[in-house]
């Protein structure tokens, strides 16, 4: 899978590599700011208020 | 040895199970990142949150003792008097506004926390700090002020609740007044019990409420650390009010709190 992308990509090596992390900077930025806080509405592993369930 | 040989002819199983295993690895990592999301980047996020709401509330310094210090260059802050009587106590306001903040030597001289309206989870907790239960007294009223605060994660303000002894000073500032109430108990309890926030903690809701005569404090933080299994409840009683034109709490200054605000550095 990730050896495929290598693969396609164009370029000399240094440039393959710099362009995948970017890619991976990027995919971890959308994680942080988007994907987790998402996420961790499902995960509640730090609620801490007292509320009334029926 | 054969496997790995076939592996590089590229046989249709070896290279399903390379992909099964690159997404493994991927998933594991997404998972990694996920708790360093939630247990670091959530804090250096809510901190900063914290530090631009504290910033913005630009409310009065508490008065300086130059006045009745020998030398001008003695500008500590003025020791407020202990007030007992019927203290001042603000409406609700509406919800996310930060009416409050909160000191708590115990926790370090430089802690200092955004009081919010509301319990909401993304909107006031996760973001502004303390959320205040809404429908509780407001601080200083009788009744009971009720509080919740992240025990981990999200700037973690109720972070050492657990570590909080009796007698210990808890200052709530409004704009304009002191609250300083000190711990009483402790107890760990179910989610479910909302008692512990009642006018009179214990009282089951539905039950009558009958006169109020103390003025009470809750704090709610999760518990065990990492989990939201049960809850960790704090109470205390208020101990006395003061104007903040009049000075700074004896609790914060012997402490050595910086109180901030305007024209101050913090």
């Amino acid at each position: 899978m990730y050896g495929g992308l290598w693969r396609i990509l164009p370029g000399p090596a240094w440039f393959r590599a710099l362009f995948l992390l970017v890619l991976a900077l990027a995919l971890v930025w959308v994680c942080f700011e988007w994907a987790f806080p998402w996420l961790s509405e499902y995960v509640p592993i730090n609620d801490n208020t007292v509320e009334a369930h029926p | 040895m054969r496997h790995v040989r076939a592996g590089r002819r590229g046989g249709a199983v070896s290279s399903f199970i390379g992909v099964v295993g690159e997404l493994l690895i991927t998933a594991g990592v997404f998972l990694g990142l996920f708790v360093v999301w939630q247990l670091w980047w959530t804090d250096v996020q809510a901190d900063r949150v914290h530090t631009q709401v504290l910033a913005e509330l630009d409310w009065p310094q508490p008065p300086a003792a130059t006045e009745n210090a020998e030398d001008a260059d003695d500008d500590g802050p003025a020791i407020a008097g202990e007030h007992r009587g019927e203290p001042p106590v603000m409406d609700e306001p509406a919800d996310e506004t930060v009416f409050a903040e909160l000191y708590v030597p115990r926790w370090g001289a430089d802690y200092v926390t955004p009081v919010a309206q509301g319990i909401d989870k993304a909107r006031v907790l996760d973001r502004l700090g303390v959320g205040h239960y809404p429908g509780t007294a407001m601080p200083g009223d009788l009744g009971n002020f009720a509080t919740a605060g992240h025990r981990t994660t999200y700037g973690s303000p109720y972070q050492q609740v657990a570590e909080l002894r009796e007698g210990d000073p808890l200052v709530f500032r409004t704009e304009t007044t002191w609250y300083v109430y000190r711990k009483t108990t402790d107890e760990i309890v179910w989610p479910h019990q909302v008692e512990v926030i009642s006018p009179v903690p214990g009282l089951m809701p539905g039950e009558p409420i009958p006169d109020l005569t103390d003025r009470l404090l809750t704090l709610t933080a999760c518990h065990p650390m990492y989990s939201a299994a049960q809850r960790f409840i704090v109470y205390g009683e208020l101990d006395y009010w003061a104007p903040v034109e009049e000075g700074t709490p004896i609790e914060l200054i012997e402490a050595g709190v910086k109180v901030r605000g305007a024209g101050g550095q913090a």
